[in-house]
């Protein structure tokens, strides 16, 4: 998609997330307001191409989209589906454009629906897709690795449960957000990672999902700007998003971090990172989260000009709280790797054995090795990494180089 | 107002044993606690006291009758309740207070009410 059908295309989906969401409150009934606005997109896709966009996109889409809605409810009715009383009807002809601040509240309460604990965290990310950025059934499937058909139905079982179970349309109470906020933030953390480290390589889609998570991360903040939890999200994404000029070079490799070109970096991302997080951390009055304390790692790294000037007693520091709050392989590995960096390699390489093996966990043990100049051992764990992970891995070319330059130094000695 | 099936789930008790005078009166203090959303509700004895019945081919077929099931699982059906809620969230809030949530575990299902 490029070009002015590009540009329309991106139009009519960011405005349909948000007629949705309005529509969705008016009608209580996510697929009847999804297969309204759908048919409005489709409606615009074909007239304005040629019309030309019109002076105010929403109100069209919204107009058309209404009009699409009450056809469907007739037709129900028609077909003797009783369920309606017809109010809807009513409401759909009689209630004025939303104005703004209507529509973020409609925002907020479809963000916490598609995110509501109730349903599985798969369907959540799958159903945020839909809803919040607009994708297609087919576009989701691509970015998350599945198949269209497998998405469809975990989509149309989501909208069914949702409907069935009662599963409410609305912001939770004040008192209730700490509990509720965890889930909606894991949805636009993991469709950012997702986006960040495909496990197909670098981005091939036409789907940027790092962009499309900064959104709704973007949006969450606005929509609460006095949460701590939506705020450090949005902190993490931006510090994280500043270094990925350089996380790439020009043959699409991947650049590990001691090698970046920091010059690359973008530093008004890193600026306003660093502002989110501290008035993030401002407000908060708990033990920091892992969020916060993700972001605090990256701003870290950021403030200093190169790899060597890093504070890795800090780092260590930020990730024995990470792995202390909130323990996973991969923040224990980061933290293996600092501690290796501040000179403890044998304490470094006991820590290692402690951790579920994983091809990442092969290629760190092999770097450390290579330090203690066990070459012949550092060829063999770098060989484990490349048999374990697949072979569109994207730091495959990085770790050939790395295992070939240890078996040279191996052969030398 | 949406109607609520919450199965509970728990060991595979006999509720009639002393041992378990305890517990039973915790679930009665629930139905008194929740008397007003609480539609109807049952015990059921262990599922060694089972009988599955099939008819075998179609109506009329010979009616085929086992002894079981026998809990090969840790957890059970062993009780419902009807009850009835705004919406999933007040439903899981009171389904939280059968003693079974923390025992063992508590299926809410929603109630397909007639058009």
């Amino acid at each position: 998609m490029s070009g002015r059908y590009g540009a329309v295309a991106e139009t009519i989906r960011i405005e349909g997330t948000r007629i949705l969401a309005t529509l969705i409150r008016t009608v209580g009934d996510v697929q009847l307001a999804e297969d309204a606005v759908q048919e409005a997109a489709l409606a615009a896709l074909g007239a304005w191409p040629v019309t030309g966009v019109p002076p105010e996109p929403r109100a069209w889409l919204t107009v058309t989209a209404r009009r699409k809605a009450i056809d469907i409810i007739r037709r129900e009715r028609a077909r003797g589906d009783k369920e309606r009383d017809g109010s809807e009807l009513l409401e759909l002809r009689l209630d004025p454009l939303a104005p703004d601040d209507v529509v973020q509240d409609d925002l907020l309460r479809l963000i916490f629906t598609c995110c509501h604990p109730s349903l599985s965290p798969p369907t959540r990310v799958a159903l945020a897709l839909r809803t919040l950025c607009g994708l297609s059934a087919a576009q989701i499937a691509e970015v998350l690795l599945t198949t269209e058909v497998a998405t469809t139905k975990r989509l149309v079982r989501a909208r069914q449960k949702i409907k069935a179970a009662h599963i409410p349309y609305r912001v939770p109470a004040e008192a209730d957000l700490p509990d509720r906020l965890p889930a909606v933030c894991a949805v636009i953390h993991s469709l950012y990672t997702a986006g960040h480290a495909p496990s197909e390589g670098e981005a091939a889609y036409d789907v940027d999902l790092c962009v499309e998570a900064i959104r709704l991360a973007e949006l969450l903040h606005t929509l609460l700007p006095g949460q701590p939890t939506p705020t450090a999200v949005l902190a993490l994404l931006l510090l994280t998003e500043a270094r990925r000029p350089a996380r790439v070079d020009e043959s699409g490799e991947v650049v590990t971090l001691d090698l970046q070109d920091r010059s690359r970096w973008d530093q008004d991302l890193i600026a306003r990172g660093v502002e989110l997080l501290n008035d993030s951390l401002e407000r908060s009055d708990r033990q920091a989260d892992a969020y916060q304390l993700q972001a605090a790692i990256a701003a870290e790294h950021a403030r200093v000009p190169s790899y060597t000037a890093t504070d890795w007693r800090e780092i260590v520091r930020l990730y024995d709280l990470l792995v202390q709050v909130s323990p996973s392989p991969a923040s224990e590995l980061a933290r293996v790797v600092a501690i290796a960096e501040t000179g403890e390699i044998d304490a470094a390489l006991k820590l290692l054995d402690t951790i579920p093996p994983s091809s990442r966990r092969h290629a760190i043990r092999g770097e450390l090795l290579a330090r203690k100049h066990r070459y012949a051992e550092a060829v063999r764990e770098l060989d484990q990494a490349l048999d374990t992970a697949p072979p569109s891995h994207p730091e495959r070319q990085h770790r050939e180089r790395r295992r070939n330059y240890f078996q040279q130094l191996a052969d030398e000695g | 107002m949406p109607q609520y099936l919450a199965l509970t789930y728990t060991a595979d008790v006999d509720w009639w044993a002393p041992e378990q005078a305890e517990e039973l009166a915790e679930y009665r203090r629930f139905g008194v606690d929740f008397a007003g959303q609480v539609k109807a509700s049952a015990v059921l004895h262990p599922t060694s006291t089972a009988t599955v019945v099939r008819v075998e081919g179609a109506r009329g077929g010979p009616v085929i009758t086992t002894d079981g099931p026998y809990a090969e699982t840790k957890e059970a059906l062993t009780g419902y309740y009807l009850i009835e809620a705004e919406d999933l969230e007040a439903a899981v809030k009171i389904a939280a207070e059968i003693p079974a949530a923390w025992g063992g575990a508590v299926e809410v299902r929603p109630v397909i009410i007639a058009k």
